[in-house]
């Protein structure tokens, strides 16, 4: 029963203090589910990141049902999903009126931009403990290759992520192996 | 609050919700032209300035944008029923897809050639990191200048990092700091 509240909690806080739709609520998730619980190596975290980038449909749910799943099977994936999507949704359904009188009042505007340079930093964080986990399991050479390549890739030449994540899984089938 | 002039909206709502979960790449905000697409557009469940409020209203609340505003609408157009057919329309595919497809990632990461795959999408998941949080950083430099941004993030960075408080408090704290300060002061340069 324990692990359950554990993931409700875990994917409760993240969905209920992250503004700025689901990418924003990735670095609070990774503080959970790693950080706070060590349900997930960075590895595999990293590796749940890239699949959930790869495939359509919102990002916070993927990630909340495969957490959910890998630490107490199906019943586990409910959970967590449950956590990320209903306390919001019902907020919204059951204060819509007070939240209509109020969706251009600038003190709503301020929480969601004075959140923001909090979770820049923690994505900064993130970035940072990715690039060392590169360091440690595909080496530098190797990190800085595949962090160049689908750097030009996703920026410069605006790639599908999902192409992306497949040329990097052939390059580490091949090479990294 | 007009009725929804489809016979059956059960099934338009399950298929426009499954459309959007399958094309919508990129995360929740990248999908809110796909949403509009097809409650605005193609079933007028909602028209413009009813699609921009609750988008307004979403943006009020923490947590995914991508499963406030199908349960809205689903609600809106079907009721109870309505709205948990328009979020598991909108999720369920590519959690089964996600959960099928790691697990059996998972079942043979002792093979050196799926290990080595697990390995080269760690800078690729860094980069795109590293652009969520340019992205991030570049939003918060136009609403609250880079000062103010470097020294919030400065300081919610040692706090985190440093003294190892948990990031809930720190948000915590900077939301209510948001919500109870008086409005009428003049915003940061």
């Amino acid at each position: 029963m324990l692990v359950y509240w554990e993931l409700f909690l875990a994917f409760f806080i993240p969905n209920i203090i992250g503004y700025g739709g689901g990418p924003a609520i990735i670095p609070l998730i990774e503080a959970e589910v790693v950080g706070r619980y060590g349900w997930m190596s960075p590895q595999e975290f990293a590796e749940t990141l890239a699949l959930g980038n790869a495939l359509p449909s919102p990002i916070a749910t993927k990630m909340a049902g495969y957490v959910g799943y890998d630490v107490a099977g199906i019943g586990g994936a409910l959970v967590a999903i449950f956590a990320t999507v209903v306390p919001s949704l019902l907020l919204m359904l059951g204060a819509l009126g007070l939240l209509y009188r109020h969706r251009d009042s600038p003190r709503v505007k301020r929480m969601s931009q004075w959140v923001r340079p909090v979770i820049a930093m923690m994505m900064a964080w993130l970035t940072w403990s990715f690039f060392s986990e590169g360091l440690n399991s595909a080496g530098l050479l190797h990190t800085v290759l595949i962090g160049v390549a689908s750097a030009i890739a996703l920026l410069h030449f605006r790639t599908h992520p999902a192409f992306v994540v497949l040329a990097a899984l052939v390059y580490g089938g091949l090479f990294l192996s | 609050m007009t009725p929804s002039p489809d016979k059956a909206p059960f099934s338009a709502l399950f298929w426009a919700f499954t459309r959007i979960g399958l094309l919508g790449f990129g995360g929740g905000p990248a999908m809110i032209p796909l949403v509009q697409q097809e409650v605005v557009k193609r079933h007028a469940w909602l028209n413009d300035e009813e699609f921009a409020d609750v988008l307004a209203i979403g943006n009020t609340l923490p947590g995914p944008i991508a499963t406030k505003m199908p349960g809205y609408i689903g609600y809106r157009v079907a009721g109870a029923t309505g709205c948990a057919i328009a979020v598991t329309a909108v999720i369920l595919p590519m959690v089964v897809a996600m959960i099928a497809l790691l697990a059996l990632f998972s079942s043979y990461r002792h093979v050196a050639w799926i290990h080595g795959m697990g390995q080269a999408v760690v800078p690729v998941v860094m980069v795109m990191m590293g652009q969520l949080t340019l992205d991030f950083w570049n939003k918060s430099r136009l609403a609250l200048g880079w000062a103010v941004s470097l020294a919030m993030a400065m300081v919610a960075g040692a706090l985190i990092y440093l003294l190892g408080v948990h990031p809930g408090w720190v948000i915590g704290a900077v939301l209510a700091a948001a919500l109870l300060r008086p409005s009428s002061r003049r915003r940061a340069p």
